[in-house]
């Protein structure tokens, strides 16, 4: 192969020729593909085959560990820190305990959500190859990117830049690593 | 779906986009109020009042941390006033902009998706008026942070048996998942704003925020997926704000406030002047900015619905209220109920019931609901309407309670007054860089509007 290469990047004018040509190139045998939209397009996830993320789990135990946080600190403050004997209460109330910990529960859990969000996407990441691509700034304007990397098994520029032209995309060009 | 392709051919006045936009001129109308150097004289105008009231606050701040609470109008008994009146009508205007962003989100209405993000800005800045209040009131706001538990010399710890300390966790936890919300809504605009800027600041700071965003089929899978799960995380949030909100008032025993349907009543109040406030601020906005094609008539149409019936709701709570506390048999709650309607704040009361029960039903005319310029004077006399139920409930109940020994008439003073305007300020000069700085409107959402974004489906 000659000078390394990200991969190849097709432009398409709709989100229904990308999701074409997105099912197209998997037919073809590509795997290392990822598309580039202006919005979320819902078929490409079926059309990728992209796993069902982890982001639900993650959440999961962002909540559970804010509610024990929110509840075991009440406990510990009421109970074992500063206990206070008022008109004799039990010093386990746990009904007064409900709200705190539902809102820890709430904040853990979004908080869970937005980190977790961030580390399954890899973000922050001010660089990445297909910002190379001058025209891939209408990526987040009205353009649709299909990407075929150079770490597919079945890649090779000739082959797969001509596999490309073949879906009727407005442009294919080289990306740069 | 299908109906949206039958609006496309046949343009009408009730849709919730109108027909001819194209993934690029939708992203242009909204990233030009943000990318162009030609300020409008609308803003200048609006930011002008915003920032003047802004000055105005912190005078009145000032003032406070040098002489005290005591230049507000709070004596016993009345040591509530204005200041728990403001963070009541604050904190519930907050509350459409999450109901907006996050319950129908989960309800799939579409048309939400062009409103939604200045109703979550709107939020973000209705929170921040609202903090304010609980914290100036401390006496000694300075020692704010003595309010959440943290290990500490004084050996002493807050007690979480009180609703005030419940509050402060609602509050701040709502404070923070809703500005977690709200930048994770941006990332997308962001990274639309980055690429699109022509100067070389502007693409740095949008580039940094916008965290590399790249819009990838991955990212954009994880991406909803959040989107839903902070929706759902939100959703049961904001019905709990509010709710905590109203304990301040039902755990006490103050007649006119120990009440159990104080949490439903609370949260639709919340609704209904959050939704006043969204179409005061999107009717000038939309007018200002000729953005009639994105927020349309339709737009209105669904909120004022929305208006009127958590106003319904209102309504019914005032009279269950009054209900009640005939009902009951307890002399204090039937004597509290009496003084609201003809004690010293009668014409308070009279004039919420006026502005709240009585107004909104002009809404049920679909063409009161179809003329913005009434819509916003409606709203207006909601918003007006919601704050002055607020001060009726705070104020009468405790100017009035058991001994009539122990009884006093709240008057407000101009520190007060200028502490009320002042958030007011506030609010308008942090909405107002908003709309210059940030995308008011939602522009990858509003893509998905679109008649070309749906996928047909192969044979």
């Amino acid at each position: 192969m000659n000078k390394p290469i990200y991969g190849v990047i097709a432009e398409f004018d709709g989100p229904n020729e990308l999701v074409r040509a997105a099912r197209a190139a998997r037919e073809k045998g590509y795997r290392k593909l990822d598309a580039y939209t202006p919005f979320p397009v819902e078929e490409l996830t079926e059309a990728l085959h992209l796993h069902k993320n982890r982001l639900p789990l993650i959440v999961l135990i962002g909540g559970i560990l804010g509610g024990l946080t929110g509840y075991l600190l009440q406990y510990y403050v009421t109970v074992i820190y500063f206990p206070i004997n008022i008109a004799g209460r039990p010093l386990h109330s746990w009904p007064a305990y409900i709200i705190i910990t539902f809102e820890l529960t709430i904040l853990f859990a979004s908080i869970a959500s937005v980190l977790g969000l961030f580390a399954l996407c890899g973000l922050p990441m001010p660089y990445h190859p297909v910002f190379n691509v001058p025209r891939f700034a209408l990526a987040s304007r009205n353009r649709f990117f299909l990407c075929i990397e150079a770490t597919d098994p079945l890649f090779d520029i000739q082959g797969t830049c001509s596999f490309l032209e073949t879906l009727e995309p407005r442009e294919v060009s080289e990306v740069a690593p | 779906m299908a109906d949206e392709q039958q609006v496309i051919d046949k343009p009408r006045p009730r849709e919730i986009i109108a027909p001819g936009y194209t993934f690029g001129t939708v992203t242009d109308q909204i990233a030009t109020v943000v990318l162009t150097k030609k300020t409008p004289l609308f803003w200048f105008v609006g930011f002008g009042v915003g920032f003047s009231l802004l000055l105005v606050f912190l005078w009145a701040v000032v003032v406070l941390f040098a002489k005290g609470v005591g230049i507000w109008g709070i004596r016993t008994p009345v040591m509530w006033g204005f200041a728990i009146t403001n963070f009541v009508w604050w904190i519930g205007i907050g509350h459409a902009g999450t109901l907006i962003s996050a319950i129908l989100l989960l309800l799939n209405q579409r048309w939400r998706n062009s409103i939604n993000r200045f109703a979550e800005a709107m939020t973000l800045f209705a929170v921040a008026c609202a903090g304010m209040f609980p914290i100036l009131h401390l006496g000694r706001p300075w020692l704010a942070y003595w309010l959440f538990p943290y290990p500490n010399t004084m050996g002493v710890q807050p007690n979480f048996r009180s609703p005030l300390v419940w509050d402060v966790f609602a509050v701040s936890t709502y404070a923070t998942v809703s500005l977690m919300f709200w930048y994770v809504g941006l990332i997308p605009d962001l990274a639309t704003l980055r690429d699109r800027t022509a100067s070389r600041m502007p693409r740095f700071i949008y580039g940094i925020m916008a965290m590399g965003w790249r819009g990838s089929a991955r990212h954009w899978s994880v991406y909803e997926t959040a989107s839903l799960l902070l929706a759902g995380l939100a959703t049961p949030l904001v019905l709990s704000v509010h709710t905590v909100v109203s304990f301040d008032f039902t755990i006490a025993i103050v007649p006119g406030w120990h009440s159990t349907f104080f949490p439903p009543y609370f949260v639709a109040g919340a609704i209904y002047s959050g939704f006043a406030m969204v179409m005061a601020l999107a009717i000038p906005l939309r007018a200002a900015y000729g953005l009639e094609g994105l927020i349309t008539d339709k737009h209105l149409d669904n909120s004022a619905k929305v208006m009127l019936a958590t106003g319904l709701i209102v309504a019914y709570a005032y009279i269950m209220e009054a209900f009640t506390a005939w009902y009951t048999g307890n002399v204090y709650e039937h004597d509290a109920i009496w003084h609201r309607m003809t004690g010293p704040y009668k014409y308070s009361y009279w004039f919420l019931v006026t502005c709240n029960i009585i107004a909104p039903q002009f809404l049920w005319s679909k063409k009161i609901r179809s003329k913005p310029a009434l819509l916003f004077v409606s709203s207006i006399v909601v918003l007006i309407g919601m704050w002055l139920e607020r001060y009726v409930i705070i104020v009468s109940s405790l100017a009035q309670d058991f001994l009539v020994s122990s009884w006093g008439i709240f008057q407000a003073t101009r520190w007060d007054w200028a502490t009320y305007l002042g958030t007011i300020g506030l609010f308008l000069f942090l909405f107002f860089l908003f709309i210059r700085l940030l995308p008011m409107i939602s522009i990858f959402e509003v893509r998905t509007l679109l008649p070309q974004a749906k996928i047909e489906e192969e044979v």
